[in-house]
């Protein structure tokens, strides 16, 4: 008898141990996470699929399918900014692209263009070897391989004027694994004339007299380049030589007497690259390497290789895609004046009587409109309150880049 | 004897598997008895919204645009110079003052020598030191060789917040009852919050400079013990959608976990735009990053931001 309540005693007050002990250990083990899980895995979660729902329900509002090309209907931006330069650009520089892909490609490779930067060119067509009505993409009725390129190509091309020749005025050719950033195109085209015989691109110097435009970084041909570009294969100027792609067409167009343009920008940086943004600003290319014979304008490696309004990087995996898409459109330091600030193409300044603190002019001096905070950047070590008691009221403070200005006047 | 030992081992074997079963089953976590109360317990901070912005007037936004004003605090190793180069000639040019703590001296390394290996007394000693020579600065910055911080959008989380508030700041985690800031993604103090602490260093009872627990808590869980003695607790950085600004990962591996987690919206699942810092990332990466976020854009897309912040002097990178 008093054997076993002993024992059944022991049994509950182990019980007892047991749990407590236990207890004290996950809480210090087991019980942690982030704050933002229990308030956002919930609420991140479901915004997120609800964003996905969104965008699939207005995707169809905002392209229309025809055939095998995505004609986009309406511009995407976010909520927050001033689009009135991009839109106005969206509407007078209308560029296809056309994408070049192949069956094998479509879910690993073409897929990601399609969710990325594709989604800002007023139409684009994926072409491919086959039809794939649900892609989709066209059939061009070729092989597959790197010998088939030119072929590709040269229907391709032949393919858009026929098609959507009236729906754009450049036509832009870029690879599976080419990175495009669209609004920057149009702004590099924006003081050219589609009626004019022009192309642009990645420019290379060798086997062609004026240089031809690196296939893998994405070229642009204007509508008379490229009703020249099928032209030149109705009258047999132009023929398929060789299945070196952008060689062959360079040859082609300068038959036909179209100009490969310089797409650098106004500081002379390049805005077409062959490789990506890693290798352009941190590589240092071995001089052996043959790039340094073909590039036609002279190299320069670090920061200045690439312009802020970069428009092409080659090589771009499906990861590097989203990314560049997040570090182009997505994010930004808040409030930052940008070193290099263009101006307006001449056809939009008429257009736009009023921009932001758009300064004409080159980066350095510009003028501030009223009511605006500005703050000195880092690294200063002396700030200087400048108060503008004699300024006009309500008028524009001009300043210079070195400067703490402090407040001007309030606005009227 | 022998069956009441037994017994009490068989208590005690039951009594583990019935506290794990519970906990298990999810209804019951003896961690968060107030679970669903801790959540509005839970501290976020957002950046001021455009309303509340132009609400304010002139001398205040002029007040508040000179107060805003970072020293950050990084912590490097002479073991990996490079990220003491590589940080130096990045992110790091975004702050008012930047200052580099190691662990011991090194030629060719320009930092503070704390002369301490302890991750813990490294933090207390980086932290006197800024306090002690903060100037006129009165928001600090913490961060790891590998971090990388957008300075800009960091003044923007807190500027319309008072410094002489006490504030502790990041991407906040739970660990049992205490609410901490993870260090890997970087930690701001606000000057009070600051003060308190050093202040606190000050008793070995509350803040000991050598853990003394019977396992070693991680440095980051310890500041958190020392401020909330002070009356300091963590808060969430976020922004106005709620996601966090305060990553510990780098944009591609955030960006790898989007394309398998929600591959329909990748971008958009991803990080915020205004997002404040990044973590563990190469030299080489650190330096794209500067071109993706002081210089990469899509030309004709304006943002109408309340503030301006030049760019720093003598630098072509950003």
């Amino acid at each position: 008898m008093k054997g076993l309540s002993g024992s059944r005693f022991c049994f509950y007050v182990g019980f007892v141990v047991g749990t407590l002990s236990l207890y004290l250990f996950l809480r210090q083990v087991w019980f942690e996470r982030s704050m933002e899980l229990p308030v956002l895995g919930g609420i991140q979660g479901s915004s997120v699929a609800a964003v996905a729902e969104e965008k699939q329900a207005s995707d169809s509002d905002n392209w229309s399918v025809e055939g095998a090309a995505l004609i986009n209907l309406n511009h995407p931006h976010h909520t927050g900014e001033d689009s009135r330069v991009a839109d106005e650009l969206y509407q007078k520089v209308r560029i296809l692209c056309w994408v070049m892909t192949g069956p094998s490609n479509l879910q690993t490779k073409a897929r990601h263009v399609k969710a990325t930067w594709s989604r800002h060119c007023n139409v684009v067509v994926f072409m491919s070897s086959v039809d794939d009505p649900d892609f989709p993409t066209v059939g061009l009725g070729t092989g597959e391989g790197r010998d088939q390129l030119y072929w590709k190509t040269i229907r391709a091309f032949h393919y858009a004027l026929e098609h959507h020749g009236n729906d754009a005025d450049w036509f832009l050719k870029a690879d599976d694994d080419t990175f495009v950033v669209v609004d920057n195109l149009r702004w590099v085209l924006s003081n050219h004339t589609p009626e004019e015989p022009l192309y642009f691109g990645k420019r290379f110097k060798p086997y062609a007299k004026q240089g031809y435009m690196s296939g893998g970084a994405g070229y642009v041909l204007s509508k008379e380049a490229l009703r020249r570009f099928v032209e030149g294969f109705k009258t047999k100027v132009c023929t398929h030589t060789t299945s070196v792609e952008d060689l062959a067409l360079g040859q082609c167009l300068e038959k036909m007497g179209v100009l490969a343009m310089d797409s650098r920008d106004t500081l002379q940086r390049e805005t077409f690259h062959p490789f990506v943004p890693e290798h352009h600003l941190t590589g240092k290319f071995s001089k052996s390497f043959w790039y340094w014979n073909y590039c036609y304008y002279p190299i320069v490696e670090g920061p200045q290789c690439c312009s802020d309004l970069a428009v092409s990087f080659h090589y771009v995996d499906a990861e590097l895609m989203y990314t560049l898409e997040y570090w182009t459109y997505h994010l930004r330091a808040y409030g930052y004046r940008h070193r290099y600030r263009p101006p307006l193409p001449q056809g939009l300044v008429e257009r736009l009587a009023q921009t932001e603190r758009a300064t004409v002019g080159t980066a350095g001096r510009g003028t501030i409109p009223a009511g605006i905070i500005v703050v000195g950047g880092g690294n200063q070590s002396k700030m200087e309150a400048v108060s503008y008691k004699g300024a006009p009221r309500g008028g524009k403070i001009p300043m210079d880049n070195n400067r703490t200005a402090v407040t001007q006047e309030s606005q009227q | 004897m022998l069956s009441e030992g037994s017994s009490f081992m068989k208590g005690m074997a039951l009594g583990g598997i019935f506290c794990l079963l519970l906990s298990l089953l999810g209804s019951f976590t003896p961690g968060m008895q107030s679970s669903p109360e801790d959540q509005h317990h839970h501290h976020h901070i957002k950046a001021p919204t455009n309303d509340e912005l132009q609400s304010l007037s002139e001398p205040q936004m002029v007040e508040l645009s000179q107060k805003v004003r970072v020293y950050c605090v990084i912590m490097v190793q002479p073991k990996v110079l490079v990220y003491w180069a590589t940080a130096k000639d990045t992110w790091s040019k975004h702050c008012d003052q930047a200052v580099f703590y190691s662990s011991e001296s090194a030629k060719a390394l320009e930092a503070v020598d704390l002369n301490e290996q302890d991750e813990w007394t490294k933090l207390r000693k980086a932290l006197k030191h800024a306090y002690d020579n903060s100037g006129d600065l009165r928001w600090f910055f913490v961060a790891r060789p590998t971090t990388f911080a957008i300075i800009e959008n960091l003044k923007y989380l807190i500027l319309a917040k008072d410094p002489n508030e006490p504030f502790y700041i990041g991407h906040a985690m739970k660990s049992g009852e205490l609410e901490y800031v993870e260090y890997e993604s970087g930690i701001v103090l606000s000057y009070e919050a600051l003060r308190r602490l050093v202040n606190v260093f000050k008793d070995e009872e509350k803040c000991p400079e050598r853990g003394r627990a019977l396992w070693k808590l991680s440095e980051e869980k310890q500041l958190a013990i020392c401020l909330k003695y002070t009356g300091v607790f963590a808060e969430n950085g976020e922004d106005t959608q709620g996601k966090g600004l305060f990553n510990s990962k780098s944009v591609s591996s955030l960006i790898e976990d989007g394309m398998s987690k929600n591959p329909l919206d990748v971008v958009e699942g991803c990080c915020s735009d205004l997002a404040i810092t990044f973590s563990g990332m190469s030299p080489n990466q650190m330096q794209v990053m500067m071109f993706g976020v002081y210089r990469l854009r899509p030309y004709g897309h304006n943002f109408h931001d309340s503030l301006i912040f030049f760019p720093p002097e003598g630098s072509d990178n950003d």
